[in-house]
């Protein structure tokens, strides 16, 4: 059972990884901070070259003891350029990534040219080989990604602080720096954890997906944390599952294909935050103000012909807001279907109910246009425009409200009547 | 410098007899701060007195936030020290509550109302331990000074900017501070919130707090404080609004600045009878 053996392994450390880099991933993701994850996993290769010239083994505690090292090394560094030189973080962020790599890049084709040194298999690290996982290495990751969730536990309250409102955290007397410091260790644990099933080369993917994919479903961090944990273990597990039982599908790519489908599966259905849910208010929203408009249109036919029980045939709405005689019949058949007005062939009437409701619209619109008028002293030729807009706007308590403050008038600026409050 | 301790004399008793209900809440010498080399205050001297409403007024990179974060120790000074109730800061953290800019956090944030308010108590919860069910229902009874309780379980972002103004005040509330230290608390708002502001304020002083505040409108410092400083990179002048407040000082606060700040202390002094002054 040699296969099944080594795909427990794999899957167990993909999924470790998975969960591990999506609870460190939201705080990353919260402080604007991954790029530096991204550069941390890269400033990792050097210290895997590194320690495998240095102890001549390639055991994995040594070398992931090394990536620990140059990792570390990479935040320091970012942390002295910004310091030290008129760099900007984001600019010493690159410097960093793209030195520590070159430098990585150039020591492993050393590496490879030495006697036995295409053996040596360090060339996994750059995409992952979770294949290649073995006990040890599974124990040393599950200590190292125990000690993160452990970590994060600890100062999940510091971490929000830090994330949220750093100076006021400062004033509290919590050390900032001392935090974002412990953060950064934190990442480049991550980093080691999962050196050996996305490699340094995407591992800022599994940080950043699963924690972007939460943030869409939640606005709690505590959920958005467990969730982002869930999101990055289910697609390791899923990605390594997948790897496996199609073939040459590379387990530390497909991982970062699943999150990232995750992802933007979460951008496009989550509910509030997502794409189509904003579209579908959008669109709501076209459609009550075209349906308001029709109403109000059909009232004031109704208005001038002093007579509201008679139908008015479409091409005469057509002329009015230069609507095409399809978008009328839409909102002419949300009217109908609402009891709101009834049809004699392609002619429109409004009912009872469509009487009151059209009334409260265009007391909407001409108590706006009275309010502009009077209170802001605009002319009143150039009001009904803004009305326009606010009559979809305004809420009924409001309206009420401005009609007080003008005094309970009786007409628009216009001289049109102004229709009475909605009888409870 | 005499005249401004002469001033103090008038308005909140003696050196001596403030040394006998205890040392001051901010005294600060010889403050000079900078960003890099450019310099944002200069060698400023104030002490500010117990149980007064004071506003920080001047132009813009006059150094009024930095003045604030200088007490509280998030800038460290090249020069000069600051002492809060005659300790250092660091000793004295629980007796201040310190509220930023609005503007300085992301209200995208994942977290709701009650959650920023809880923050105020997390100094008094203290390092790895969570709040307790008590932590928040003091928050939300901080919530309810400030009338929002009912926005507690609310998402920030969905929040208007006078309910985030709101909820930050009543997170320094949450502190249960001796001295506030605002920056900008009426910034942005509406009425309502402006309305809410101004109340709590007053009922801090009635209860003998301090609060500190940095304040953009010259229209509304007399209304509502009752001391000011003014400052520009320099310390222009501190005292009792009624004698320090003068079209001179803000003149010498805002003049040479061609901003619409200094227009609106132009507009300020036109107002005032010739001769200026009280």
């Amino acid at each position: 059972m040699g296969i099944s053996y080594t795909l427990e392994n794999v899957l167990l450390g993909s999924s470790l990884l998975g969960v591990v880099a999506g609870v460190v991933g939201c705080f990353a993701l919260l402080r604007r901070q991954s790029l530096l994850g991204d550069a941390l996993a890269h400033a990792a290769l050097p210290g895997v070259c590194l320690a495998f010239l240095l102890a001549g083994s390639k055991e994995s505690l040594y070398l992931l003891a090394g990536a620990m090292a140059t990792g570390i090394a990479g935040a320091l560094f970012v942390l002295l350029v910004v310091r030290w030189t008129r760099v900007k973080e984001d600019a010493a962020i690159g410097i960093v990534l793209s030195v520590f790599f070159a430098v990585g890049i150039v020591l492993l084709t050393r590496i490879q040219r030495l006697p036995g040194g295409n053996q040596s298999g360090l060339d996994r690290y750059l995409f992952g080989q979770a294949a290649t996982i073995v006990e040890e290495d599974l124990m040393v990751m599950a200590i190292l990604g125990g000690a993160v969730l452990l970590v994060v536990a600890l100062v999940y309250k510091e971490l929000k602080l830090l994330c949220f409102d750093r100076a006021f955290g400062a004033s509290l007397g919590f050390s900032m720096r001392g935090l974002e410091v412990l953060l950064t260790c934190l990442l480049v644990a991550v980093v080691v954890v999962g050196l050996q099933t996305v490699g340094v080369i995407l591992m800022v993917a599994a940080l950043i997906t699963p924690a972007a994919a939460a943030r869409q479903w939640t606005d709690r961090l505590g959920a958005m944390v467990l969730l982002a944990g869930v999101l990055g273990g289910a697609s390791g597990a899923i990605g390594t599952i997948l790897s496996a039982t199609a073939p040459k599908l590379p387990p530390g790519p497909t991982i970062v294909l699943v999150s990232s489908a995750v992802l933007v599966a979460s951008l496009l259905f989550a509910p509030r935050r997502g794409m189509l849910w904003a579209w579908l208010e959008e669109r709501a929203l076209r459609s009550r103000i075209r349906r308001e408009n029709l109403l109000k249109d059909l009232y004031r036919v109704g208005e001038r012909e002093r007579a509201w029980d008679r139908f008015v045939p479409r091409p005469a709405l057509m002329g009015l807001r230069g609507q095409g005689a399809l978008e009328i019949e839409r909102s002419a058949g949300h009217l109908v279907a609402a009891g709101l007005a009834e049809r004699s062939g392609d002619a429109l009437r409004l009912t009872a109910a469509g009487l009151a409701e059209a009334a409260q619209v265009v007391r909407k619109h001409r108590l706006w246009e009275l309010y502009l008028a009077r209170r802001l002293e605009l002319p009143t030729d150039h009001v009904h425009r803004d009305a326009e807009a606010m009559e979809h706007a305004l809420s009924e308590e409001a309206v009420d409200g401005i009609e007080e403050l003008l005094g309970f008038p009786k007409e628009d600026p216009h001289g049109r009547l102004i229709p009475a409050r909605r009888r409870p | 410098m005499t005249s401004r301790l002469e001033e103090m004399a008038a308005a909140g008793g003696s050196p001596a007899g403030a040394a006998a209900i205890g040392p001051l809440p901010v005294e600060v010498h010889d403050l000079t701060v900078a960003y890099g080399t450019q310099p944002v205050l200069w060698d400023v001297d104030l002490t500010l007195p117990e149980g007064h409403l004071i506003a920080v007024v001047g132009p813009n990179g006059a150094g009024k936030s930095t003045l604030l974060k200088a007490i509280v120790g998030l800038v460290r000074p090249i020069t000069g020290w600051v002492k809060v109730y005659g300790e250092p800061y660091e000793r004295r953290r629980s007796w201040v509550g310190y509220t930023p800019q609005r503007e300085s956090v992301d209200w995208d944030f994942p977290t709701s109302a009650l959650d920023v308010v809880t923050m105020g108590l997390y100094g008094r919860v203290g390092w790895f331990r969570r709040p307790s069910r008590r932590h928040r229902e003091m928050a939300l009874a901080c919530l309810e000074k400030l009338g929002i309780r009912d926005l507690a379980g609310r998402q920030i972002s969905q929040l208007s900017g006078g309910q985030q103004q709101r909820v930050f005040l009543a997170r320094a509330l949450a502190q249960e501070a001796r001295l506030y230290l605002m920056d900008e608390p009426f910034a942005g708002v509406d009425a309502t919130t402006e309305k809410a502001v101004l109340s709590l304020l007053q009922d801090l002083r009635r209860e003998g707090k301090t609060v500190v505040a940095v304040h953009h409108d010259l229209q509304t410092v007399a209304e509502y404080f009752d001391h000011v400083v003014l400052l520009n990179l320099r310390l222009v002048a501190a005292g009792p609004v009624a004698t320090t407040f003068t079209p001179e000082n803000i003149h010498r606060a805002y003049g040479g600045r061609p901003t619409g700040l200094s227009q609106a202390a132009e507009a300020l002094l036109s107002r005032r009878p010739p001769g200026g002054g009280p």
